[in-house]
């Protein structure tokens, strides 16, 4: 499933006056199944665009295509991970992951059977009827992942996912996730501020400028996988992509 | 440490029955030989005075706070949830609430009467405002403390509007919710006694304390003071009990 912004912007009216551009004229493709990460500095509107592909606000102009189709508004074909507080503190882990099934409509048998595929696929079998606060920060998130693919998605929106957890966690849940993403062939867009993540992750790192937010350079990472954090190409690419991030903070109009 | 708890009351009592000797006058204080007769017969009319036994008298004032308690969370939790769903609706009502909501429910006594006279209606409504304003402050607090991410999660996954509200809003407002019915409740079950005391009553804990007073039968009015405490002890404990059970989760949210 390949998505496609054209032309998209973004203002925000700040106290019913001055209109501040959060994205300007953006223009981007997403191919079928490919990782592909947004970085930028704080501000640049990245976890902006990433909400409204994921039809949680509205663009001011443009155009979001589908396989050639314009979607306006939430589209079942893709589903979002948020970074943190996303779970249902009232639901046992496996009814978490069954609440887009339960939404839909699917009856109860019918959804635990497939959350219970996914807690194996993301290896929480034993946590199934424990509740979110029983779990790690890690664990938590596994289960969010959990429930964005339960409901089968092309499209899986990451908005810095691993951003509240700490480094050997979040480490392991990268690995977690290209491994995941190898078996589903998902197609990802993942929003970081870590230059590390992107490039650890992704096929393409898209780093955006500060505001008004448009696509400074598209990086394609074409490192054989899996990466090696340590390794002397992957260093002279971070090394690439964090100059491109620490120039994109000087915006014309900061300077 | 665990009984430290037990100490007090076990010496007010204690000094209680003492002072009673002393004084000597049991219009004043009571001796507690006169007052344990009374609590250990609770079905029997005997000992109140020919107005129905402490049971009776307790049902019936039961009764009238459920029904003031369930008629003010039937308006409450509605209202509460509009309320805190939008923004428009509650700049609309909050100015009203926040002026009617200091006027402590007796004052209402008056106007009850004149409006609806001697009777149960009366009684229920007195109750109604006592209750009514703690459960509408936390519903309405409820709904406001859901957290965006559960609505969006709901919104990306494709839950249709009613949806969203029987599925995210209102087990996640669940909790508070519960805590404005618990605190209402304590409240309706203070404004009953009192409510109790209207003229044209006949029945009701409250009202046996009263008339009670009337034949100077002070180990009566204390019996019915003990039997309204463990009345409101014990319903507490269930909220608390449910509260426990229930939303566990709470403060837990991660």
């Amino acid at each position: 499933m390949t998505l496609v912004l054209e032309n998209l912007s973004k203002s925000f009216a700040v106290e019913g006056k001055t209109e501040v551009e959060a994205l300007s004229h953006l223009n981007l493709q997403v191919n079928d199944g490919e990782f592909v990460s947004i970085l930028g500095p704080s501000g640049c509107g990245k976890t902006t665009l990433l909400r409204i592909i994921a039809g949680l606000d509205r663009a001011s102009g443009g155009k979001i295509l589908l396989n050639g189709n314009p979607i306006v508004g939430p589209c079942p074909r893709m589903a979002m991970i948020f970074q943190e507080y996303s779970l249902y503190p009232w639901k046992t882990v496996i009814d978490n992951i069954a609440f887009g099934l339960e939404v839909k409509g699917v009856e109860k048998e019918g959804r635990r059977k497939k959350a219970r595929e996914l807690l194996e696929l993301v290896g929480l079998c034993d946590f199934a009827n424990n509740y979110p606060y029983e779990l790690s920060g890690g664990m938590r998130q596994r289960v969010a992942v959990a429930r964005a693919l339960a409901v089968d998605p092309q499209i899986l929106l990451m908005d810095e996912p691993f951003g509240a957890l700490d480094a050997q966690t979040r480490n392991m849940l990268q690995r977690e996730l290209l491994e995941i993403w190898e078996k589903t062939r998902k197609t990802v867009v993942f929003v970081t501020h870590s230059v590390d993540e992107a490039v650890f992750l992704s096929d393409r790192v898209i780093v955006l400028t500060a505001r008004p937010g448009t696509i400074k350079e598209s990086v394609s990472i074409d490192l054989p996988r899996p990466r090696d954090r340590t390794g002397a190409e992957f260093a002279r690419i971070r090394r690439y992509v964090l100059d491109l991030v620490e120039t994109a903070s000087f915006s014309p109009s900061k300077v | 440490m665990r009984y430290l708890r037990f100490l007090l009351p076990v010496l007010l009592v204690v000094g209680w029955e003492v002072a009673s000797w002393i004084i000597h006058n049991p219009f004043i204080l009571p001796s507690l030989t006169t007052v344990i007769p009374i609590l250990m017969h609770p079905f029997s009319p005997e000992y109140t005075l020919g107005t129905g036994s402490m049971v009776e008298n307790a049902i019936i004032s039961i009764q009238r706070v459920g029904l003031g308690f369930l008629a003010a969370a039937v308006v409450a939790i509605p209202v509460g949830i509009l309320m805190g769903r939008s923004a428009l609706l509650n700049d609309f009502f909050d100015s009203t609430i926040e002026l009617l909501r200091p006027i402590p429910p007796l004052a209402w006594v008056p106007l009850a009467l004149a409006w609806f006279k001697i009777g149960l209606t009366s009684i229920i409504f007195i109750i109604f405002i006592g209750a009514f304003f703690p459960i509408l402050l936390n519903t309405v607090d409820g709904v406001k403390s859901v957290k965006k991410t559960w609505l969006e999660v709901a919104t990306t996954l494709g839950a249709k509007e009613r949806q969203i509200m029987t599925k995210v809003v209102l087990p996640g407002a669940a909790p508070t919710i519960w805590t404005g019915l618990r605190v209402g409740f304590g409240i309706a079950w203070m404004c009953v006694v009192a409510a109790e005391w209207l003229p044209g009553i006949s029945q009701g804990l409250g009202y046996l304390i009263l008339y009670a007073y009337n034949f100077g039968q002070t180990n009566l009015i204390i019996a019915g003071m003990v039997v309204i405490g463990i009345i409101g002890l014990a319903i507490d404990f269930v909220f608390k009990g449910i509260e426990k059970k229930w939303f566990s989760w709470r403060g837990l949210e991660r």
